[in-house]
């Protein structure tokens, strides 16, 4: 993508408007970028060319007829394989759901496509969104566009990678404890997880269900708040979005952030970060400095028990959630003489490694005699954790930190160290467990050229004023820092 | 030591996984350690803390939110049935349970 100008939403419309190419022609030429090149990055699992090239359609019938265009007519759009797609193949990156079509979409899905996206197809991730780095895909792992021979971050690299690449304008992903944002940062792009129960979840195949959420990934800061103002707002199908209102994000996004205090908390620059990653995040919070922002020094005691909070929580939830791959209703079935001797096949042979390793780690947690010692004890260490957040935001309006401690890694480079790879979660999941919002945006470059993201959270709800800090960034320069 | 090849055989059965030899001694040494570095909450008074288990937050509050019970129509069944491994609608097919399981 470098030297050329970055595809955006509002490009690709007014393109569509000033028929400089039709929508069919457009969602062609993107097909025909990914089927030359996705071999080499294997971003898209799935291809949905009949429900796009429908949907083109419709876009052109408007643009013929002269009417106004929806927000995101035309913007072709990659979708995270937990999301359910009616019709279109969704694995959830798992042999045990190889062949799985479901018989409806998720309301985020639905949502952007009434909004006038083209789904292009189903982009790989970590199985069953469990893990950072992409390598446990039961369909192989995906290369980093900013570096091949290095992974693009996890679980939603897939995503990031379709869109880093060019192979979509923008895309889904979700995020339990970090998953739309540490791939956002490793791949160089902004990307958002919204406050929980801002999104409907409905659709989205369940990992941890007080963690997960649905977030937009885009080339610039203001896609990432087109798409959200799109997918936000109550669902009756999913009981936890909340009945809040949905702000103008778009309108919003250049509104001035001047004296606005941002908190930089001294536990999330501990032993443990690159040195590079510390230099361009310190960098990033001179140049908003430098736009005016007041830095304020925080303490977050707790943070330090984050990756022990999320690690018993996440499993937990995710011990239960995925107890209905039985064999019975969908997906793989290995046959056996019993009930129970099939159920234990299909999941023997239909879950990967790190799936069973959280299947059981989730088991052992919730089991008589270990349950309070562990689920519950993690459940109070969340409330601290929570407090904290609540205590930092009553001194600063907005928190900004590194993403991830690390840039991007090389393939293979982590995987045979299960522990390790959790702990490089520690600046993301303090605020999965304490269901703020928080966007990753680009910060600069290590000197292998390896993209670093700066991490910005808000209060509950505070989307916008998240939004606009990183827009303010971005138009300053913070990805060339 | 707090993981012995015999709990993770418990676990797993409870799970239903069916684990190959190999993968036993992988995971023990594995939930090990990890079961190790969580102890860590340990370090945590938490007597005066009530657990958290859903972000609820004002107004939004999943718990006191209730929509309309009402019946509605299935129009995805015969689609739903034809993901199955094995239908024969409107039923899943699964092997014969005549007697619990040991």
């Amino acid at each position: 993508m470098t030297g050329e100008a970055k595809p955006t939403a509002a490009g690709v419309r007014a393109d569509l408007a000033a028929k400089k190419i039709s929508a069919r022609e457009l969602t062609g030429k993107y097909y025909a970028r990914i089927e030359r090149e996705n071999p080499h990055w294997n971003a898209f699992l799935a291809l949905s060319p009949d429900r796009a090239f429908a949907q083109a359609d419709r876009i052109d019938r408007l643009v013929a007829r002269g009417e106004e265009l929806p927000p995101l007519a035309g913007l072709p759009l990659a979708v995270k394989d937990v999301l359910a797609t009616r019709g279109v193949p969704t694995t959830c990156g798992s042999r045990i759901l190889e062949n799985y079509r479901p018989p409806y979409d998720a309301t985020a899905v639905e949502r952007l496509e009434q909004a006038g996206a083209i789904v292009l197809g189903k982009t790989n991730c970590d199985e069953f969104a469990m893990g950072s780095s992409n390598e446990n895909s039961a369909y192989g792992p995906v290369r980093n566009p900013a570096a091949p021979d290095r992974v693009p971050g996890g679980s939603s690299g897939g995503s990031a990678a379709a869109v880093a690449a060019g192979l979509a304008v923008a895309a889904l992903g979700t995020d339990t404890g970090g998953s739309v944002r540490q791939p956002g940062a490793f791949c160089g792009i902004p990307a958002l997880m919204p406050t929980y129960g801002r999104v409907s979840r409905y659709g989205l195949i369940a990992f941890a269900s007080s963690l997960d959420r649905v977030g937009p990934m885009a080339t610039t800061v203001g896609d990432v708040a087109a798409l959200l103002g799109a997918i936000a707002g109550q669902d009756p199908r999913d009981a936890t979005s909340a009945p809040v209102p949905v702000p103008h994000y778009t309108k919003e996004l250049s509104q001035p952030i001047s004296g606005l205090r941002i908190g930089v908390p001294n536990e999330y620059f501990g032993e443990g970060m690159d040195a590079e990653v510390r230099k361009k995040v310190e960098a990033g919070i001179a140049l908003l400095e430098g736009l005016g922002c007041r830095r304020v020094a925080l303490e977050m005691p707790h943070t330090d028990y984050a990756i022990a909070t999320y690690y018993l929580i996440a499993t937990a939830e995710a011990s239960s959630n995925l107890a209905r791959y039985d064999g019975v209703r969908y997906g793989l079935r290995i046959p056996a003489d019993t009930l129970a001797g099939m159920y234990r096949k299909t999941r023997g042979a239909g879950f990967g490694p790190e799936v069973k390793r959280r299947i059981m780690l989730g088991t052992y947690a919730l089991s008589t005699g270990y349950y309070e010692a562990y689920y519950l004890k993690a459940q109070k260490a969340r409330a601290l954790i929570a407090r904290d957040f609540q205590q930092a935001f009553e001194k600063a309006d907005l928190l900004v930190t590194p993403t991830s401690p690390v840039p991007a890694f090389r393939l293979g480079e982590r995987t045979a160290d299960p522990l390790a790879m959790y702990l490089a979660d520690i600046y993301t999941v303090t605020g999965s467990l304490a269901g703020v919002p928080g966007i990753s945006v680009p910060c600069g470059r290590t000197g292998l050229g390896l993209p670093v993201g700066l991490q910005i959270f808000g209060p509950h709800f505070g989307e916008s004023r998240v939004l606009q800090l990183a827009h303010a960034f971005e138009r300053a320069g913070g990805a060339s820092l | 030591m707090k993981i012995t090849k015999e709990t993770v055989l418990y676990v797993a059965d409870l799970a239903h996984l069916e684990l190959q030899e190999a993968e036993v001694e992988t995971y023990r040494n594995q939930l090990d350690q990890i079961l190790t570095y969580v102890e860590k909450l340990n370090e945590l008074d938490t007597r005066q803390v009530d657990p958290l288990a859903q972000i609820a937050v004002a107004g939004a509050d999943p718990a006191t939110r209730w929509r309309d019970d009402r019946t509605r129509a299935c129009e995805v069944a015969a689609e739903a049935l034809a993901a199955a491994p094995d239908a024969r609608a409107p039923y899943f097919r699964v092997p014969k349970v005549i007697e619990r399981e040991p």
